[in-house]
């Protein structure tokens, strides 16, 4: 099974998705996010999906539940890098992603993490 | 009497009379075109349509028939392209029994010549017919094409505010091209407002707002923000009167108004120089 890396910078801790996501990759990542967020009480994870091309409706539940966990441990999610096909499908899946942030880039995503904290 | 000797006989007469008809054919096509093409030209299509006719009468040539056809659509295709009406197109063809039957009227027994002859003139008129409507669509689409074109561009207004003025009735079609022109803009440009201006949606219904919902959605999944302006008075009351909920989006009057947000969004501030 393939493993997703979590990497900490400063408070943020960033992941990076670059495998096709199978469930339990999936379920593999939530557990490690809620190890390291209690680990490290990092108040902000960045999920990096410019190499996500597929999406269903599975992965949008995943991003909307890594959101919820990561709010127990008072941290804030923000999904950034989204391609535009993937937005799209997401709309007409009728997901909205309510709970997480939004930012087309990394660089923005961690400007608003940081205009929070 | 078989159908190869009759036409062959035909074919043979008409041969014999082909000066007289080339000319009289021409004059009634020239006539009918009111002078939009030269008679040059006019006698130059007539006499390459009137060999290939005879041609394929004759029955010596098998591809003659075919042939035949291929002019005729290439020359309807023209007419459709150059805005001539269906009956100035088709009536070409048709001149051409009016022009054999003045011929043949002296000749009493070349009639079940002529009645063969007729119902073939027939066949190639609804050719000519078929092949004009659908040139007349092919046209149709292309501009419907263009028009979608043109009618959704997406407009840098300040760094990172990009606008989309909306012009025309918004169906699911031009709903999909203008979020996937925005989305794409949107990560282009790294533009992180977005502001939709319905000034020139002359109705919005609860399918129209519907799509607009959808690209607002699928813009906010790109962590972009936005704005939708241009709402006109009568609009706002059918919004109202429907029910129709835009939610947390945010609305302004005039795309003015909805820049001046944006910029506040953004962090600036424009004043008097």
């Amino acid at each position: 099974m393939e493993r997703v890396p979590i990497v900490k910078i400063g408070q943020t801790l960033f992941v990076s998705i670059q495998i096709d996501l199978q469930d339990e990759s999936v379920l593999r990542l939530q557990e490690d996010l809620a190890d390291e967020l209690s680990k490290t009480g990092a108040h902000g994870v960045i999920i990096d999906i410019t190499a996500v091309e597929i999406v269903d409706s599975f992965i949008g539940r995943m991003l909307t539940m890594i959101g919820s966990i990561s709010r127990l441990f008072d941290a804030e999610t923000v999904i950034v890098g989204m391609r535009p096909a993937v937005a799209i499908t997401l709309t007409e899946l009728g997901l909205s992603l309510r709970g997480v942030r939004t930012a087309l880039n990394a660089d923005k995503g961690l400007e608003m993490l940081n205009g929070r904290t | 009497m078989d159908v190869d000797s009759t036409q062959g006989r035909m074919a043979a007469y008409m041969r014999d009379h082909q000066e007289k008809v080339v000319g009289r054919w021409s004059e009634l096509v020239a006539a009918g075109v009111r002078g939009r093409i030269s008679a040059v030209e006019v006698r130059r299509e007539i006499e390459d349509l009137y060999s290939l006719v005879i041609r394929s009468m004759s029955g010596a040539d098998e591809q003659a028939y075919g042939e035949l056809r291929a002019a005729l659509a290439e020359l309807s295709r023209s007419r459709a392209r150059n805005g001539f009406s269906p009956t100035e197109t088709a009536l070409g063809v048709f001149a051409l029994k009016d022009v054999v039957y003045e011929l043949v009227a002296d000749a009493d027994d070349l009639v079940p010549e002529f009645l063969g002859f007729s119902r073939m003139i027939d066949d190639l008129g609804l050719h000519t017919f078929e092949t004009y409507a659908a040139a007349r669509e092919e046209i149709i689409a292309g501009q419907a094409m263009t028009m979608m074109e043109l009618s959704t561009p997406v407009v840098r207004l300040w760094e990172g505010i990009i606008a989309v003025p909306l012009v025309g009735t918004l169906d699911s079609a031009r709903t999909q091209l203008v979020m996937e022109k925005l989305l794409d803009t949107l990560v282009a440009t790294g533009a992180d407002h977005a502001v939709l201006d319905i000034t020139g949606v002359p109705t919005v219904d609860t399918e129209v707002a519907q799509h607009l919902l959808k690209t607002v959605n699928a813009a906010r999944l790109l962590g972009a923000d936005c704005t939708i302006c241009g709402i006109r008075p009568q609009v706002a009351h059918t919004i109202v009167s429907l029910g129709i909920e835009f939610g947390d989006i945010a609305t302004k009057a005039t795309l003015a108004d909805a820049l001046a947000h944006a910029l506040k969004r953004a962090g600036l501030k424009v004043g008097p120089a």
